[in-house]
């Protein structure tokens, strides 16, 4: 995985739920099938609510009318990212669209596991409550390896928490890929 | 500093002495679950990731149901069956339950539960999140993703982190008038619908180890609607007692030490306790049935994992006895063990089922129908602007169907009494 990402800043606030990451109609579309599956990176983020999508004013939208990618990298969020549904749909979604990371204040447990596990996005943890402090559209950059994201518009940098036992994974790139280079499998 | 039965669980899967919450292990584990829903796609990635020689870890430990939607002329509902019956057929499973025929069970966690999966001490993951229930019978349950699900299909492991426990102790006589859901409703409307994530919600208390082992999935099942891992109780008499009818046995009944650590504590006495809803849109937007009272309902729905078994539906039967219902009423039992139950058991000498169709019921075949909205032909499904009032778990919008429909969520009492007077109503209204 990338060590640094740069790229620019979507923010959201708390419970954004499965639902909103991915709509339970799109769930029709193949994941396989290289032309369908780009309908997710289309739909993703679809579900939030116009007056809540890209904080602090909303009403930005995350994709562009028809496109299949966003021009946004980094999703900033409130607390319990990805609860609801177990639908691995809702990180696959995010990736299509070209998120790399998301630093949220907490996540729902099964988007955490699922996100890190099918090596889909990057979820960490921030140490204080970023959504005030970053503006959808601002220029951030994350360093995986000193866990801390700055803000380029304001040149504040802020700490993220270390996922812990969890790295070696997020570093293979997914469950499988770190379980082949263990040996595991 | 001891440890709580979640922790003990872990440690013991995990070949450890010890652990603490925060930690991750990797878990051996003793049961996988899948449906139709999330099995297919969950193959398609072991196939991919495994090779064409993949193997499956183990196959007995390895359940199928079809459960979901299942009795529906959808294409895509049907095909995904599909996929599962010659995946079964392929790897000769020996635990697919197949939709149309004498095997075919209902909703997987009930049916985990009627088959003897649920063995106290051990370690059950499923691809559905109310995975949870099994934790009723002190077994560390939890649902993943099917990622996660494809990779314990092919190796029996996955990693985990240790939750830290939250306990909820509920002391007193169950009155008449509560059920196991108006203690979990409780619960959420005080820690909310993230008060549980990554932690385990044990359950304790002389009301709780009263409760039977289908009121005890009641709790289980909805600790998922606060964000939680798991949930868990004790294994004990009662639940040895379940596990003998069905000529099963526990292999390791853990108890949380005296001294062991949890992250938060709440004490409940259960006369204080009022008969709850969950107000539209979310299980933690709750509210007395009282403050409730009057409000008008288009349909009636009882059914699901968390509100379709036998004891719900006798509960039920307390108050429709000799009344009808005033607006539509669906019945959906759990499996078709709860099924040939209502046959069975009685109500002041009358069985359930006669007293639920004497009421103008409508009684459908056991799945999950409903309670995820299904396919436009799903039975009971909310439709246009219905007001409903149900047994279920989850009221987000368009949950049970329809965008623009309201669901409040109840005890099987409080929808019975809503029933018979076509507005929700206090089941004390109904109990004398
Ligand atoms: S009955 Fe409802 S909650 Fe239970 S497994 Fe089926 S869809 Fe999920």
């Amino acid at each position: 995985m990338e060590k640094h990402i740069t790229g620019v800043a979507y923010v959201l606030g708390a419970n954004i739920d499965t639902d909103q990451i991915i709509p339970a109609e799109n769930l029709v579309y193949s994941l396989s099938d290289a032309e369908e599956s780009k309908k997710y990176g289309h739909f993703a983020l679809s579900g939030v609510p116009f007056d809540k999508a890209g904080l602090p004013d909303g009403q930005i939208p995350f994709i562009d009318g028809e496109n299949t990618e966003s021009e946004f990298t980094i999703i900033i969020a409130g607390s319990n990212f990805g609860c609801g549904s177990s639908r691995e749909h809702a990180p696959f979604a995010l990736e299509k669209a070209g998120i790399k990371a998301i630093i949220a204040e907490s996540y729902a447990r099964i988007f955490y596991r699922n996100a890190v596990d099918g090596g889909f996005v990057v979820p960490l943890e921030s140490e204080s409550r970023l959504v005030s402090e970053i503006r959808t559209g601002d220029q951030v950059e994350l360093n995986f390896e000193a866990s801390t994201l700055e803000n380029k518009r304001t040149g504040k940098t802020y700490s993220l928490n270390s996922p812990g036992t969890v790295l070696p994974i997020i570093e293979a790139g997914g469950l499988f890929n770190y379980a082949r280079n263990e040996g595991m499998i | 500093m001891g440890m709580t039965i979640t922790e003990k669980i872990m440690a013991k899967s995990s070949g450890k002495d010890k652990v603490s919450p925060g930690e991750s292990v990797w878990l051996n584990v003793d049961v996988l679950m899948t449906h139709d829903v999330c099995g297919p796609p969950m193959m398609k990635i072991w196939q991919n990731e495994f090779g064409t020689n993949a193997k499956i870890w183990d196959k007995d430990k390895f359940v199928v149901f079809p459960d979901h939607y299942i009795f529906t002329a959808n294409v895509h509902a049907n095909r995904n069956v599909q996929i599962l019956r010659d995946f079964a057929e392929k790897y000769n499973l020996p635990n697919y339950y197949d939709v149309g025929t004498e095997r075919y069970k209902g909703v997987c966690h009930i049916a985990l539960a009627e088959e003897g999966f649920n063995i106290p001490g051990t370690v059950l993951f499923g691809t559905d999140s109310h995975t949870c229930t099994s934790g009723a019978f002190g077994v560390f349950a939890t649902g993943v993703g099917n990622t996660d699900a494809a990779f314990i299909l092919g190796t029996g492991k996955i990693w985990e982190k240790i939750p830290e426990s939250i306990k909820f102790t509920f002391e007193g006589k169950l009155p008449d008038y509560l059920t196991a859901k108006d203690l979990i409703l409780q619960i959420l409307g005080d820690i909310t619908t993230d008060g549980g994530t990554y932690r385990a919600l044990e359950f304790d208390g002389n009301a709780v180890m009263a409760l039977d082992m289908n009121e005890r999935m009641t709790l289980c099942n909805m600790a998922i609607e606060a964000g939680a891992m798991n949930g868990i109780i004790a294994a004990d008499e009662t639940t040895e007692a379940f596990l003998n009818s069905i000529g099963k046995e526990s292999q390791e009944k853990f108890q949380s030490d005296a001294n062991a650590n949890y992250y938060q504590k709440y004490k409940y006495n259960t006369a204080e306790i009022e008969p709850l809803v969950a107000k539209p849109h979310s299980p933690d937007n709750r509210d007395t049935v009282r403050n409730m009272k009057g409000e008008k309902l288009t349909k009636c729905y009882i059914g699901s994992c968390t509100g379709g078994k036998i004891n719900d539906f006798v509960s039920a039967a307390k108050i429709l006895i000799g009344k009808e219902v005033k607006v539509p009423t669906f019945i959906v039992p759990a499996s078709t063990n709860t099924a040939k139950q209502l046959e069975i058991e009685t109500y002041k000498g009358i069985s359930i089922k006669e007293i639920l169709e004497g009421a103008g019921c409508v009684i459908a075949q056991s799945s999950c129908a409903a309670c995820l909205g299904g396919p436009d032909d799903t039975f009971g499904r909310a439709v246009d602007r219905d007001v409903v009032i149900s047994t279920t778990n989850r009221n987000f919008p368009g949950r049970m169907g329809s965008k623009q429909s309201e669901v409040y969520l109840a005890s099987p009492l409080t929808v019975a009494a809503s029933a018979v007077s076509g507005v929700i109503t206090d089941p004390r209204d109904y109990l004398v």
